[in-house]
């Protein structure tokens, strides 16, 4: 639904070049929800503003639907009629809602009807279905001033509907909202998503928030995106930084008497019988230092931290025994030490 | 003087600035406005970005509005006379009135606009907006407490330019100060003249300040921030007048 081939943005001013992406390949499916987290200054907002090209990328290519939107944007600064047309389709909603506070609730909610030149009766009618959609039906009448954050961002992502929009786009869109709030907003984006086969790709720096509702996710730094997929083959990609953010298990690392492996396995499958029939087989003794059960992105995944004791080199042939279970395998520390840390940090904040 | 002979003298005076003011209050709002909208859309990163454009037209409203009065009144007499046939007169004094409150206005306007949140204007482009539909729907109503605030100066202003032009035969209430005030020694007379132009400065202060306030409480935020930048601009101003 949105492909984005070799996107690349350099920034001038003054003399000085920032290179915010630098050959971004981006593929989102049809009704999925895609989350793009990194830390801030990673070219988040700069990848999500050239999808639709509300920054001109310096380089690569943008296509939304199937349409080819950089071959639109035409030479010159300003955004022609065609772009401007294929700009109406994607729906945006912002980190601060930028709703217009000289009008109501209603007619901000219009005002995308307005420039699609939709009749005044057809845009009161389809304003209050989306308000209604959106659960704000009874403040129609109200300022945005006289609204909570989390009332805001529903009348702007009511906005961003109201030209029956295929593609949502949301840079930031919880950053600014507590985490009640953000929970109640992720999910209005999830039922959104289901009941009108939103495509939704999301902006974010909060792990969180990919956890609860991404289908897919890619992980962004200094202008390239360093993992991507979805969340089952994220979580099956050994020694992914997004698998173990999206699912940390605490627990010591390996040392020189020990070795520390995560065991992390999805739906219905048994590790206990696995690991005691470890255990027999090799005769060794297994400590579990943490385990958990969770649901990512609509899938059940477990995680166990299990101790085995001596060195890694020691634990060669065990540690392949799980791997032929069908099992994934990611030895703790030693080398593979801190993967979790950095994104763990930057989720927390 | 007694009153009777100085209410038939006040009445017109009070009509002629009255007169002299509307008119180039509405000429400088009419041409003030796109010229400040311009210099906000033609500056870099600006919707319109024209660097040239943007240096001329900023370079002329300087000038122009740094030009004392009354040069520019006199430097404007065959401008004027070209319009209205004459260079005496209310009609007359509205020329030089006009063309020195449209820079003016202009600086004004470009101030407001530029406070516009550029989060909004980005909104509208992603509606798929174009640069019309962002001067109308964003830029323009979401500044219009602060226009209006623009609008009460810019008044005011003209007041005292106004005041000016009656010294050329425009007549007005500056008119009548200097010539029976200070020429004629009819203090009484002056004294009310200054009365009612302090009266006349207030109300429209008072109405003005109102006006971008209510238009800001609809917006739900507290009022001071439009009446600071109005005695902002008017202290800063004054010098010119
Ligand atoms: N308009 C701009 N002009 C110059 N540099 C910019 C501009 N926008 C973003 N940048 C730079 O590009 C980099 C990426 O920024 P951004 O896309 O906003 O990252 P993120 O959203 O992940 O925080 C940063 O180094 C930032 O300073
Ligand atoms: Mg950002």
């Amino acid at each position: 639904m949105i492909t984005t081939s070799g996107l690349t943005k350099v920034y001038r001013s003054r003399g000085r070049e920032v290179t915010a992406l630098d050959g971004v390949d981006l593929h989102v499916r049809e009704g999925e929800v895609y989350g793009v987290i990194g830390q801030s200054g990673a070219g988040k907002s700069s990848l999500i503003r050239c999808v639709n090209l509300l920054e001109r990328p310096t380089a690569g290519t943008v296509t939304v639907a199937g349409q080819d939107l950089t071959a639109l944007a035409g030479r010159g600064p300003r955004a022609g009629k065609e772009l401007r047309q294929a700009r109406s389709r994607i729906g945006m909603v912002f980190q601060h809602f930028n709703l217009l506070s000289t009008r109501t609730v209603q007619d901000n909610v219009e005002l995308p009807l307005e420039i699609l030149g939709t009749s005044g009766k057809e845009r009161s009618r389809k304003a209050l279905d989306l308000l209604d959609l959106v659960g704000l039906a009874d403040q129609a009448g109200a300022y945005p001033a006289q609204l909570s954050g989390g009332q805001k961002q529903r009348v702007g992502i009511a906005r961003a509907l109201a030209g029956d929009p295929k593609v949502l786009l949301s840079d930031e869109a919880t950053s600014a909202l507590d985490p009640e709030t953000t929970r109640s907003i992720l999910q209005l984006l999830r039922d959104l998503n289901r009941q009108l086969g939103l495509t939704v790709l999301l902006i974010t720096h909060e792990m969180d928030v990919v956890k609860s509702v991404c289908d897919s996710a890619a992980l962004m730094e200094r202008g390239r995106i360093v993992e991507s997929g979805t969340v089952g083959e994220l979580l099956a990609t050994p020694g992914s930084q997004l698998a173990s953010a999206l699912f940390p298990v605490s627990g010591e690392v390996s040392a020189d008497d020990r070795t520390v492996v995560d065991v992390t396995f999805q739906g219905e499958a048994a590790t206990q019988p696995v690991i005691s029939q470890l255990s027999r087989t090799y005769n060794i003794d297994i400590s579990i230092l943490g385990a958990a059960i969770d649901t990512v992105g609509g899938l059940q995944v477990g995680r166990m931290r299990i101790e085995l004791p001596g060195r890694y080199e020691d634990n060669v042939v065990p540690i392949g025994f799980l791997r032929e279970q069908g099992l994934q395998i990611d030895v703790v520390g030693q080398g593979h030490e801190g993967q979790e840390s950095v994104l763990v940090k930057e989720g927390a904040k | 003087m007694t009153w009777s002979e100085m209410q038939p003298l006040l009445e017109q005076a009070c009509w002629d600035t009255l007169y002299m003011v509307g008119w180039s209050t509405l000429i400088a709002v009419v041409g003030g406005l796109p010229l400040g909208v311009l210099l906000v859309l033609t500056d870099r990163g600006g919707l319109l970005q024209n660097v040239v454009a943007n240096k001329v037209i900023g370079q002329v409203v300087n000038v122009a509005r740094s030009m004392p009065f009354i040069i520019l009144m006199v430097a404007l007499m065959g401008f004027t006379r070209s319009i209205t046939g004459t260079t005496i007169g209310r009609e007359a004094a509205i020329v030089p009135l006009a063309v020195g409150a449209i820079p003016f206005f202009a600086r004004l306007v470009e101030t407001a606009v530029r406070e516009v949140d550029g989060g909004l204007v980005e909104a509208v482009q992603s509606m798929g907006g174009n640069t019309w539909t962002i001067v109308r729907k964003v830029l323009v109503p979401e500044a219009l407490p602060s226009l209006i605030a623009s609008t009460t100066t810019t008044i005011v202003a003209l007041i005292g330019y106004s005041a000016m032009a009656g010294t050329v035969g425009a007549g007005g209430l500056g008119d009548i100060a200097i010539r029976y005030g200070y020429q004629r020694f009819e203090t009484e007379l002056m004294w009310i003249t200054v009365a009612i132009l302090a009266v006349v400065i207030s109300l429209i202060q008072f109405a003005g300040d109102y006006a971008a306030r209510s238009l800001h409480s609809r917006g739900g935020r507290s009022g001071p921030a439009p009446k600071l930048r109005l005695l902002k601009a008017a202290t800063a101003d004054t010098k010119t007048v």
